[in-house]
Parts: structure tokens; C-alpha cells; sequence
């Protein structure tokens, strides 16, 4: 029974998940991805870092290893993901989750601590906010900007599909609080189940209670057993 | 079987912001040259073997679809020459 972080070549974010899990009492281990998914397994992490050097595009090599076609099996399967950061690259670049993360409209590296207003508190990442309240949760991302189609968009809004969007310290969604132009300020949506979900921000990165704010506590609690 | 390139261009969806495409817009202008506009695109060259034309073409097409390009922002063509 365990938690799988899956390491691809570059990915660079997995031990911070691992110790930030081991923190919440979460038992997880890393998985090398061409060693496949455990059978046991109860939840899978898909961490940030720069798997493949980014060629092509920020996850597009990993969305296409043979491990990523277990990992969609689990997830339809009910099996919790989380992906972060390259891991929510990796998410929409496989199917996963729909839309894409592409380079910041600032065509710079944003490294930054930002606020995120929590759109919906009734999945299992955001069993411990309030719907509307803003947590603080650090980027750091060349590649974050969401885009996708402006009608699909509506319809996955509609569908209560977006998880959290970038806003400033009251809770707006204002341009200035929008670190890399994404769309509609999404800085985190939910697969087809609400068990599946890809963010940006790093929320392993926001956990230990040594390194700063533990906002991201709750969103890792989302893959207790 | 016949020796073919094909050659795959994969640019962003008209609308799509391309900010890597501003920011070289604007190192050119810096430099002193006087443009409207610029696009950056993949270019992709595929060498394959193939029956014929729309085989090559199908294939490279396939490849397009499922890795070279992201059909959420991304519109590809192909090309397909005898080499």
C-alpha cells in the first residue's frame, strides 16, 4: 500500500514529495518509471523538474513512456494522481487532464511565492479549505501558462473543473496576480474524476513547516489511504 | 519502396499567444530592423520509407497527431518530396 512518485529521467521535485509525504505520515516511495507502476499502489505523484531536458515541449516526452498508460489506467480505475508542476505538464500532455502549460507570457522563469484562491472544497485535494479561500503556494515555472480552446474552457468551468486560479491576497483574480497569463487565471484543474488533478504551484514545496508557509499540506492529504 | 522527407511544420493556433515569438520581435527591434510582425515554427524532417506518397504522408501525419504536435495549440502541415 503506497503512494508512487515516478521519476522520469530530470525529474527533479521527486524527493521533495517523497519527504514532504513522509511529513503527512503518507507512505510513498519513488518509482523509476521504467520499473512500472506497484501493484499495491494507492495514489501516484507526478513530480515537477525538467523530465527529458523539456525537448518538444515541457512534458511530452514522459505523457508518451509506456508507465504513463498504467498510470491513466489506474486513474480511471479511481486511483488518486497528482501532478505538479512538470508532473501537470506530463498530466495535460497525456490525457490525463485536459488543456495545456506553455511558456509564461513574460517569456521568463517565474520563481515566486503566489495566492490561490481554492474554486472547489468538495474533492479529495481540498477536503481542508473552504471553497473561496486563498492559500499561499510557491511557482516555479518558465512553462505554466494555461491554454486551451476559449469554448472548452467554458465547458470545463461549467463542469466544475477548475481546482484553483491565481488571484492576490483578497481573493481576485486580477492580472497583476496572474504570474503567467494563464487563461482564466487557471492555476490547477481536475481530470474527467474529481481523483485526478494537475496544478502548477508546488504544493510539496509549501509542507514542511521548517521551509515557510505549509499551505500545501491539505493538497498532498488527498492522497491518504 | 521509395525514399521520401517529410517535412513537418508545427506553428501555434492563430490566436495563441507566442510570447518566445515577441520577445525575438523585439530583439530584432532593438537591433535597429523594422518589422510588423514575426511567427516561430518547428520545422521537422522525417526521413521514411514508403509505397507512396500518401502512405509517407499518412504516416508522418500520424506522427504529428500523436507527439510532434499538441492539437490544443498547435496546427501542423506536412510536405512529403522523394529524397
Amino acid at each position: 500500500m503506497t503512494v508512487a512518485i515516478i521519476r522520469f529521467g530530470g525529474s527533479n521535485c521527486d524527493r521533495d514529495a517523497e519527504r514532504a509525504l513522509a511529513h503527512l505520515e503518507i507512505d510513498a516511495e519513488i518509482v523509476w518509471h521504467e520499473d512500472g507502476l506497484p501493484e499495491d499502489v494507492t495514489g501516484v505523484v507526478l513530480p515537477g523538474g525538467f523530465s527529458y531536458g523539456d525537448y518538444l515541449r515541457a512534458g511530452a516526452m514522459a505523457a508518451r513512456s509506456p508507465i504513463m498508460a498504467e498510470v491513466r489506467t489506474a486513474a480511471a480505475n479511481g486511483v488518486p494522481v497528482l501532478g505538479v508542476c512538470n508532473g501537470a505538464q506530463v498530466g495535460c500532455e497525456s490525457g490525463l487532464t485536459e488543456g495545456a502549460f506553455t511558456t509564461n507570457e513574460s517569456a521568463r522563469f517565474q520563481c515566486e511565492h503566489v495566492s490561490l484562491r481554492v474554486e472547489r472544497a468538495d474533492t479529495p485535494w481540498t477536503a481542508a479549505y473552504e471553497e473561496g479561500e486563498v492559500i499561499e503556494i510557491p511557482i516555479a515555472h518558465g512553462e505554466g501558462r494555461y491554454e486551451i480552446d476559449d469554448d472548452r474552457l467554458a465547458e470545463l468551468e461549467a463542469a466544475g473543473r477548475i481546482l484553483f486560479r491565481y488571484c492576490d491576497e483578497n481573493g481576485d483574480s486580477t492580472p497583476e496576480a496572474n504570474p503567467n497569463g494563464s487563461k482564466h487565471a487557471v492555476a490547477g484543474i481536475l481530470g474527467d474524476r474529481d481523483s485526478v488533478a494537475v496544478l502548477m504551484p508546488h504544493p510539496e514545496r509549501a509542507t514542511l513547516p521548517d521551509v515557510g508557509p505549509t499551505d500545501g499540506q491539505g493538497i498532498l492529504r488527498g492522497l491518504e489511504q | 519502396m521509395t525514399a521520401y522527407t517529410a517535412t513537418v511544420t508545427v506553428r501555434l493556433k492563430q490566436g495563441v499567444l507566442d510570447p518566445e515569438a515577441e520577445t525575438t520581435k523585439q530583439a530584432l527591434e532593438r537591433l535597429g530592423f523594422e518589422l510588423e510582425g514575426l511567427r516561430s515554427a518547428d520545422r521537422f524532417e522525417v526521413d521514411l520509407d514508403a509505397d507512396s506518397v500518401a502512405a509517407a504522408r499518412e504516416r508522418a501525419d500520424e506522427m504529428a497527431e500523436r507527439l510532434l504536435a499538441n492539437p490544443t495549440i498547435h496546427d501542423y502541415d506536412v510536405e512529403v518530396a522523394e529524397r
